[in-house]
Formats: C-alpha cells, sequence, structure tokens
C-alpha cells in the first residue's frame, strides 16, 4: 500500500469462493434482453418518427395538434417515447460504465443522466398527450 | 489496491513475486479499420442521438405550451444552424439505424465472416448517407 507500484492482494476469499452459493445472475440478461426488445420496436417507430416529421415540415401548431390528436398517431407517439427514452437510458448507461472508472462519480453520473431522461420522457408523453386532449 | 477489480490484474512473475500485469493498449495504438470505425460510430451516433432527444422535447412541449413557444422553437429549427444540426441528427440517426440492424443480425448469431463484415460496413455507411440524402430532398420538395 505503501508504494503505488508493488502490487499486493488483501482479498482472503477466492474468486470461486466469492461467487459460489449466490447462484445464477438472474436479472444479468436483463439489461442485454431490454436494449434489444426497444432497439427492434425502434426499426418501424423510427421510420414512422421520420415519415411524420416530413409530413408536419413546415406545419403550424394547429396542424401538428391535429396531426398527433388522430388515435394511433398518438398511441405510436406514446409507444415511440417509451421504446426511444428507455433504450436511450441502456446505451448511456453502458457507456459510462465504460468510462467512469470511480464508483461514487460513476453513481452519481447514472442518478443524474437516468433521472434526467426520465423527466424528459413524461415531458414528452405529457406534451403529446395535451396535444392530443 | 484502489479498487477490488486491480485483484485480477496482479501475477507471480517465475520468481514468485507480485507483478502487475500490463494492461492491453488502447484505441490509439491500433490502425483505423472498417470494423472498428463502425463500431466508434454506432457508439457516437448514440450518444449524439442522445443529445437529439432535447430537440424531440423541445419540439412536443413547446408545441403544447403554445402558440408563441412553437414558433420560437420552428423558427430555431428553421435557421441555418438549426437546419445544419437536423442534418446531423438525420444521418446520426440513419446511421444508428442502418448500424443498429447490422448489430441485431449478428445478435442471431449469423454474419461474423469478415468479408461479409466489411460488405455490410460499407453497406450501413452509404445506406446512412443515401437516406439522409433522399430525405432532405423529400422534406424542401414538402416544405
Amino acid at each position: 500500500m505503501s508504494n503505488e507500484n508493488t502490487p499486493s492482494v488483501h482479498i482472503m476469499r477466492s474468486q470461486l469462493g466469492r461467487a459460489r452459493g449466490l447462484g445464477a445472475a438472474k436479472s444479468g440478461l436483463h439489461h442485454w434482453w431490454t436494449q434489444r426488445v426497444t432497439a427492434m420496436a425502434l426499426l418501424p417507430l423510427s421510420l414512422y418518427f421520420v415519415l411524420s416529421v416530413l409530413m408536419l415540415a413546415g406545419a403550424d401548431r394547429a396542424q401538428m395538434a391535429a396531426y398527433i390528436g388522430e388515435p394511433w398517431n398518438t398511441v405510436l407517439f406514446l409507444c415511440l417515447i417509451a421504446a426511444l427514452f428507455s433504450h436511450l437510458s441502456l446505451g448511456l448507461q453502458v457507456v459510462v460504465e465504460d468510462y467512469v472508472r470511480n464508483d461514487a462519480k460513476r453513481m452519481m453520473t447514472l442518478l443524474v443522466l437516468k433521472g434526467g431522461i426520465a423527466v424528459l420522457a413524461l415531458a414528452c408523453a405529457v406534451s403529446v398527450l395535451k396535444l392530443a386532449f | 489496491m484502489k479498487d477490488v477489480r486491480e485483484a485480477l490484474m496482479v501475477g507471480r512473475n517465475t520468481e514468485g513475486k507480485l507483478v502487475r500485469r500490463p494492461l492491453s493498449p488502447h484505441l490509439q495504438v491500433y490502425k483505423p479499420q472498417l470494423s472498428s470505425a463502425t463500431s466508434v460510430f454506432h457508439r457516437g451516433t448514440g450518444i449524439a442521438l442522445g443529445a437529439g432527444t432535447l430537440l424531440l422535447t423541445a419540439w412536443l412541449v413547446s408545441a403544447a405550451a403554445g402558440d408563441a413557444a412553437f414558433s420560437v422553437v420552428q423558427a430555431l429549427l428553421a435557421s441555418w444552424i438549426g437546419l445544419l444540426v437536423l442534418v446531423g441528427f438525420t444521418l446520426a440517426l440513419f446511421y444508428h439505424f442502418c448500424n443498429g440492424i447490422r448489430h441485431l443480425f449478428w445478435d442471431s448469431g449469423r454474419g461474423f465472416e469478415l468479408e461479409a463484415m466489411h460488405r455490410n460496413g460499407r453497406m450501413v455507411i452509404a445506406g446512412a448517407v443515401v437516406l439522409t440524402v433522399v430525405f432532405w430532398f423529400i422534406g424542401f420538395l414538402v416544405w
């Protein structure tokens, strides 16, 4: 500990001993799988979004409200918002976990990021609903 | 030792002395390749699209807020700098879309041959550029 370049190990238990008895990782696949599911959902939804934006190019607020207010458009926009922001949350989480080494900093970054993304998602969803009703 | 994970980075040499294992070199050591470039672009465009959701939020919230707010956002997006950002946003979106399909294809356990990977990597880049050009062509026609 005195010298930074002298490596030492202070863990008495082996890696195997620490893992044994805990069972499978259980939710280990959840993050990976959710990212794929939202990715697949976003394939048609993002194309729908791109077409919607093209149709709304130069539209005023009343035209946009009328478009988003159509039931299917309301539903698809809400689906898009749900899939997009959960996909974003999972993706940025991996980026942060890759590059932020310090535990405290990593947790703070993730809390701020995920909280911010949740607020953005809610703001979008509430706006779509307000335009529709 | 500052971190538990460093325990895995420690080994013994032939004299039985504890030594720090060498780390593998990072990005700048390697020659840029299509495989690494498409991977880096995927992450980069993902982060850029994350920033782009701020635009989506501004667009929807201002529309819900009222005519005054909406016209401000419309004017900002239609300015030359707004259009420049939107062109970048669509390019990032179409790249992430195309390369995302490539990733899902890999997830199905196929397409790992180097030749196929290089071919569909070039297809992804070309596809993203073509889709962006088509989008803006149609966009200016209907605008």
